[in-house]
C-alpha cells in the first residue's frame, strides 16, 4: 500500500510542528539548568566557598560506649570508665619533634615511649590520630587542654575504657579486652572503620571477644568544619551511634565469687548449674587473674610471671582443661548397660578384687573387693569391677553414644574461649586418630573415665544435671540482651526410661548418704536439701603409690559431680581439684559448700552440716574473703 | 512500504557517504568526550590510566562503531528494529536470572570478556522499535485508543523488568524517551494530560504507601526521595552525595580553581566521583565557564540532531533521531539537575563524560543511527 502524496506531506507537517515543540521543550529546560548553574556558581558562589575552602567539612567517627555486662541480679561485671588521653595528628602538626618535646614537658614520657610514639606517628597516614598517652591524671589532662593553642596537632580526648570490677572473679569467662592489632585487623573481612581508631578495645578473649559484634555497638559520626589547619572550628552535626547491647549473664555474682574463694589456692575449676533450665551460675578456674592489667596493657614481668606459673592462671580449666573424668563417669557406663540391657537394674556382679583379662590383670580400687554388688551399690562403692565386667557387654561405642547424649565429648555452645570437645573414645576413632585397633582393655579403662576418656568440668556439670532430671538440659550463660530475655526452650527428654535413672539416682544418693557411700563425710543433713553426688579420681601415674609421698604434680585429680535436693534437683555442681588427691576427700567437701551456697543463696547455714563437722565448717567460713556486691562502686573510675 | 524507495537514486553510496556525515554532530560529540577524558584524568589525580586512558580507547571504538552503523543503509536498521527491541528485551529478561549485581542492583551480565547492561541497550532499541511501529502505523490512526495502546505496552514491559533490578533512573529514562518518540508522532495532547494527571495521582500513592506492607518502592529509594525535599535532614547518610556535590559546584564560581585544583573532589567528599557526579568536579574546576559551555555542547548536540530531524522526509528517519536525541537529552538533563539539587539523586551518567563502557559505546551508534539516517536521507 501507498500511501498518497498529501497524507505524507500532512504527516511531515505534523512531526515538524511536534518537534519544534519539543525542541522548544528541551531548550526551556536547558533555560533552567543554565540559569540553576547561574544562581550556584555565580550568585551564591562565596558561600559555597566558604562551606568548602575556608572550613572544610570532615567526618569524625564516635566510638560507641561499649554493652556493660550484668550478673543475674544487675551486678555490673564489665563496666567504662573515663579515659583522659592524649593524641598527635601529623597532617596538623607543624613540627612533630618539637611538638613531642613540649609535649613531654607537660606529662611524663620516657624516652622510649616518645621514641615509640615518633616511629608510630611516621607509619600512620598523615590524618590519622596516634596515641600519645591514655589513663591521664586529671591535671595532667587539664594541663594540656589549657595549653593546646600552643600545640597544634596535640589533641586531649576524653574516652570511654573497659574496667572490670571484679577483677579475678569473672577474668576467664567474661575475658577482656585490648587494644586492636594488626593481626585482628587482617583476621576481620571487610573491618568496621570503628577498629581503626587507636587502641579502639576489641574483645580479645571469654564472653568479651565471643559476643564482640553484639557489645560494640555501632559508630556514630559528627561532621565539624576545620579550618586549612585542620583545627575543628565548630560541630555542624552529629548523629549518635548506638552502644553496644547491655548483656546480663546467668552467672550469680556471690556465688561466682564464694566458688572462687572457696576454692582458694588450688588449680582447681567448678562449675553450677541451674539443672531445670541449664542457666549457669557459678562457672570458675582457679587461680585466676585481673584482667584490667590487660586492657591497660600488661608489663612483661606481670606476663612472664602469669606464664611461669604451674598452677596455669591464663587457661579457663572450667572449659578448656580436659581431664580423664575417672569414676564419675561411671554414670554413663551404668546408664549404657541398663540400656542395652547387659544388666538388670537389680542384678549383681561378683568382684573378686581384680578381672584378668588379655594377660593383663585390672584391679578393683579396693584389692580386697567388694563380693556381689548390684548397680546401685557399685556406685556407692564405686567399685571397679563391676563396669570392667557390664563395659565388656556394652562394647565402647554404645558407652560413647551415651556419654555424647549426656553431654560428654560434645561442644557445648557456650560464648567463652576454647570451649573443648572433649574425648568419648569410640573403636573408629582409635583407628583414626592412632592408627590402632581397639582392644578390650581400652574398653575396661574407659569403663571407670580412665584411658582415653577426656572430660571438661563444664561437660561433667551437664552430666549430672541430664541424669538429674532425665532431659537434655543445654547449658547457657546469656540471660538477656538489652533486657529482652534470650528465648528458652524448654530441655527434650533424654529417652531413657525413668526406672534406669531412679536407680542411677539411688546410687548417687548412696555415695553421699549411704552407709559405704565413698564421700559420706560430705553428706548434708538439712532435709529438704539432700544431696547426691558421686566421686571420681583420676589417676595421673600409673604406678598406685600413696599420694602424700609424690610431688604435686603427680598426685592424682580429686573429681566431684553432685546435685540437690534430691527429691526436685535444682543445682547441679561439677568440681575437679587438680592433683587434689582422692575425689572424696578433697573435691565432695567443696562442692558441697558451693551446692548448699547456691541452695541458700547465701553462706550455707551451719544446721546444713553434720553436727561433728560444723565447728571446722564455721572456722572455714570465717576465713574466706568474701566481697559484699554494695561495697564495689559499680560506676567508673579514674587515675586521679 | 515508505516514501523511501522511490528515492534510493539519490542516496550516496561507499565512501562517499562520508561527505554526508553529520560533521557538526561528530565535531561536538567529540568535543564533549574531551571534557570528560580531561575530567577523568583529574579525578584520578592526574594518573592517564585509571580512567581517562580507558575511556578514550571505547571512545575511539565509539566511533568507529558510529561511523559503520551511520555507513549501514537505514532501512536496515529499520527492518531489525523489532528484532532489536526483541533481543534487548531477552537479555533484559536474562539479566534477572543471570545478571551480576553492582551497587545495589542486578544490572549486569557478563558475556565473555564482555561487560553488557541490557538497560543501556533497551533505551536505543525501544526508540527504534517505535519509529519503526510509527513508521508502519497509518498517520490517520496514531490517536486511537487501541493504536496508542500497543506502543504503551511496548514501553512498560521492559519498564517493569528495569524496575525489578532495581533501576529508578532508567525505568524513568525509558518512559520518558517513549513518551518523546509518541509525542512526535502525533498523538493526541490528551494521552500527555491524562497520563501526567495519572503520574501525579501514582506519585502522591507511592508515597503514602511508605511504611505499609505494600510499600512500593526500596526504602533506599524512599530516602532518596527525602533527601530530595530536603538534604540537610540526613547530611551523613543519603543526603552526604547531594551536600557535597552543591557544595563543589558552587564553590566553582566564575572560573572555577583551575584544572585540577579542585579540593572537594579531590578530598574524595564525592564518592561517585568518576561517574555519576563528575559534573560537580568540572564545575568545580571549570565554574561556570566550564559548566555551562558543556551545557552548550550538549544543547548543540539535540539543535542538530533535530534539524537533521526536521529536514528528513522518512518518517521513521525522523522519528528515531528525534528519538535518540531526546534520549540524550534526558541522560544529561537528568544529571545536571540531579547534581543540582533540582531532582532526586536517581544514577543516571553524564553521556560521554561519565566514565562507563557500555553506555559510552551504545551511545555512540545511537549517533550512528541518526548519521545513517542523515545519510541516506531521501534527496
Amino acid at each position: 500500500m501507498r500511501r498518497s502524496e498529501r497524507e505524507s506531506l500532512e504527516s511531515r507537517s505534523k512531526i515538524t510542528r511536534r518537534g519544534l515543540m519539543l525542541g522548544a521543550g528541551q531548550a526551556a529546560i536547558v533555560a533552567v539548568l543554565g540559569l540553576r548553574m547561574r544562581k550556584m556558581q555565580l550568585e551564591q558562589s562565596e558561600q559555597y566557598r566558604m562551606l568548602a575552602e575556608g572550613n572544610s567539612v570532615k567526618i569524625r567517627l564516635i566510638p560507641p560506649a561499649r554493652g556493660l555486662i550484668y550478673d543475674r541480679n544487675g551486678v555490673l561485671i564489665a563496666g567504662n570508665e573515663q579515659n583522659y588521653r592524649v593524641t598527635i595528628t601529623r597532617e596538623d602538626a607543624a613540627d612533630v619533634e618539637q611538638l613531642l618535646a613540649d609535649l613531654r614537658r607537660l606529662i611524663p614520657l620516657s624516652d622510649e615511649d616518645a621514641a615509640d610514639v615518633l616511629a608510630e606517628i611516621r607509619k600512620q597516614p598523615p590524618h590519622a590520630p596516634v596515641l600519645v598517652e591514655d589513663r591521664l591524671s586529671w591535671e595532667e589532662f587539664s594541663r594540656i587542654a589549657v595549653n593546646t593553642p600552643a600545640l597544634p596537632g596535640v589533641s586531649p580526648e576524653v574516652g570511654l575504657s573497659r574496667v572490670y570490677p571484679r577483677s579475678f572473679d569473672f577474668a576467664h569467662v567474661v575475658g577482656y579486652v585490648g587494644p586492636v592489632s594488626d593481626y585482628d585487623l587482617s583476621q576481620i573481612e571487610n573491618p568496621d572503620p570503628l577498629l581503626r581508631i587507636p587502641k579502639f578495645q576489641l574483645g580479645k578473649l571469654g564472653i568479651e571477644a565471643k559476643m564482640e559484634e553484639v557489645l560494640r555497638g555501632h559508630a556514630g559520626q559528627r561532621r565539624v568544619e576545620v579550618n586549612s589547619a585542620g583545627r575543628e572550628m565548630r560541630e555542624l552535626d552529629r548523629r549518635e551511634g548506638e552502644p553496644g547491647a547491655t548483656l546480663q549473664l546467668t552467672l550469680d555474682y556471690r556465688l561466682q565469687n564464694f566458688a572462687h574463694q572457696r576454692l582458694g589456692e588450688e588449680s582447681a575449676a567448678a562449675v553450677v548449674m541451674d539443672v531445670t533450665n541449664g542457666d549457669i551460675m557459678a562457672i570458675v578456674s582457679t587461680p585466676s587473674f585481673d584482667p584490667n592489667l590487660f586492657v591497660r596493657g600488661i608489663s612483661s614481668a606481670d606476663y612472664r610471671s602469669l606464664m611461669q606459673d604451674d598452677h596455669r592462671p591464663m587457661a579457663d580449666k572450667s572449659v578448656q582443661g580436659l581431664y580423664p573424668p575417672g569414676s564419675t563417669f561411671k554414670v554413663v557406663t551404668a546408664l549404657a548397660a541398663l540400656e542395652a540391657g547387659v544388666i538388670g537394674p537389680e542384678e549383681t556382679v561378683y568382684c573378686p578384687g581384680h578381672i584378668e583379662m588379655g594377660g593383663r590383670r585390672f584391679h578393683c580400687w579396693k584389692r580386697s573387693g567388694h563380693g556381689r554388688v548390684n548397680v546401685v551399690q557399685s556406685l556407692e562403692r564405686s567399685c571397679d569391677v563391676f563396669y570392667y565386667e557390664v563395659a565388656q557387654k556394652v562394647g565402647i561405642d554404645k558407652i560413647a553414644e551415651m556419654a555424647k547424649r549426656l553431654g560428654v565429648g560434645v561442644r557445648h555452645d557456650l560464648p567463652m574461649s576454647a570451649v573443648a570437645e572433649g574425648i568419648a573414645p569410640t573403636k573408629a576413632w582409635k583407628q583414626e586418630r592412632y592408627g590402632k585397633e581397639w582392644r578390650i582393655g581400652d574398653t575396661i579403662n574407659s569403663s571407670i573415665g580412665q584411658g582415653y576418656v577426656l572430660a571438661s568440668p563444664l561437660q561433667l556439670a551437664v552430666m549430672t544435671a541430664r541424669v538429674a532430671t532425665g532431659r537434655a538440659v543445654a547449658p547457657r550463660l546469656i540471660r538477656s540482651r538489652d533486657g529482652i530475655e534470650e528465648p528458652l526452650a524448654e530441655a527434650a527428654p533424654l529417652g531413657l526410661e525413668e526406672d534406669w535413672l531412679d536407680h542411677i539416682r539411688r546410687g548417687m544418693i548412696s555415695v553421699v548418704n549411704g552407709t559405704n557411700g565413698t564421700a559420706r563425710g560430705a553428706r548434708i543433713v538439712e532435709a529438704g536439701w539432700k544431696m547426691a553426688g558421686k566421686t571420681g579420681t583420676s589417676q595421673v601415674r600409673s604406678a598406685v603409690v600413696d599420694n602424700k609421698s609424690v610431688p604435686w604434680e603427680q598426685r592424682d585429680h580429686a573429681l566431684f559431680v553432685c546435685y540437690a535436693p534430691v527429691e526436685a534437683p535444682k543445682y547441679a555442681v561439677a568440681l575437679i581439684v587438680e592433683h587434689g588427691g582422692g575425689g572424696s576427700s578433697a573435691a565432695a567437701p567443696i562442692a558441697r559448700d558451693i551446692l548448699l551456697y547456691a541452695l541458700a543463696d547465701g553462706l550455707p547455714p551451719l544446721a546444713a552440716y553434720p553436727a561433728e563437722q560444723r565447728g571446722k565448717i564455721k572456722a572455714q567460713q570465717e576465713a574466706l574473703d568474701l566481697v559484699d556486691p554494695e561495697t564495689v562502686t559499680t560506676t567508673g573510675r579514674s587515675r586521679a | 512500504m515508505s516514501y523511501l524507495e522511490s528515492n534510493l537514486k539519490t542516496v550516496p553510496t561507499g565512501l562517499r557517504k562520508i561527505f554526508y556525515l553529520n560533521w557538526p554532530l561528530v565535531i561536538l560529540l567529540s568535543a564533549v568526550a574531551g571534557f570528560g577524558f580531561l575530567m577523568l584524568y583529574s579525578v584520578a589525580g592526574g594518573d592517564p590510566t585509571t580512567w581517562a586512558e580507558p575511556q578514550m580507547k571505547r571512545f575511539a571504538a565509539g566511533m568507529i562503531a558510529m561511523v559503520i552503523v551511520g555507513f549501514t543503509p537505514i532501512w536496515f536498521w529499520r527492518n531489525i528494529s523489532a528484532i532489536a527491541y526483541l533481543i534487548a528485551l531477552l537479555l533484559l529478561i536474562a539479566v534477572e536470572f543471570f545478571g551480576d549485581i553492582g551497587m545495589g542492583a542486578q544490572r549486569w551480565l557478563v558475556l565473555g570478556p564482555l561487560r553488557l547492561q541490557p538497560s543501556e541497550l533497551m533505551k536505543i532499541a525501544l526508540v527504534m522499535f517505535l519509529a519503526a511501529y510509527y513508521d508502519w502505523l497509518d498517520p490517520k490512526r496514531v490517536s486511537r485508543p487501541l493504536w496508542v495502546l500497543i506502543p504503551v505496552a511496548i514501553i512498560l514491559v521492559p519498564t517493569f523488568l528495569v524496575l525489578t533490578q532495581p533501576d529508578l533512573g532508567t525505568a524513568v529514562m525509558l518512559v520518558l524517551g517513549g513518551a518523546i518518540v509518541m509525542f512526535a508522532a502525533g498523538v493526541s495532547f490528551w494521552y500527555f494530560g491524562t497520563v501526567a494527571a495519572l503520574v501525579v495521582a501514582l506519585v502522591f500513592t507511592v508515597m503514602e504507601s511508605r511504611g505499609t506492607d505494600w510499600q512500593l518502592l526500596h526504602e533506599y529509594q524512599f530516602k532518596r526521595i527525602d533527601t530530595f525535599l530536603d538534604p540537610s535532614a540526613d547530611p551523613l547518610g543519603a543526603g552526604y552525595n547531594i551536600t557535597q556535590a552543591q557544595i563543589a559546584l558552587g564553590s566553582g564560581g566564575w572560573s572555577g580553581r583551575g584544572y585540577m585544583q579542585g579540593t572537594q573532589s579531590r578530598l574524595n567528599f564525592l564518592p561517585e566521583k568518576h561517574t555519576d557526579f563528575i559534573f560537580t568536579t568540572l564545575a568545580e574546576e571549570f565554574g561556570f565557564v566550564g559548566a555551562f559551555s558543556l551545557l552548550m555542547l550538549y544543547a548543540g548536540i539535540i539543535a542538530f540532531s533535530i534539524h537533521s530531524a526536521l529536514i528528513n522526509r522518512d518518517r521513521y528517519s525522523s522519528l528515531l533521531t528525534i528519538g535518540i536525541a531526546g534520549t540524550f537529552f534526558l541522560f544529561f538533563a537528568i544529571n545536571m539537575a540531579m547534581v543540582m539539587g533540582l531532582m532526586p539523586v536517581v544514577g543516571v551518567p553524564l553521556p560521554l563524560v561519565s566514565y562507563g563502557g557500555t553506555a559510552m559505546m551504545i551511545l555512540l551508534a545511537a549517533f550512528g543511527l541518526v548519521q545513517s539516517a542523515n545519510i541516506h536521507r531521501p534527496r
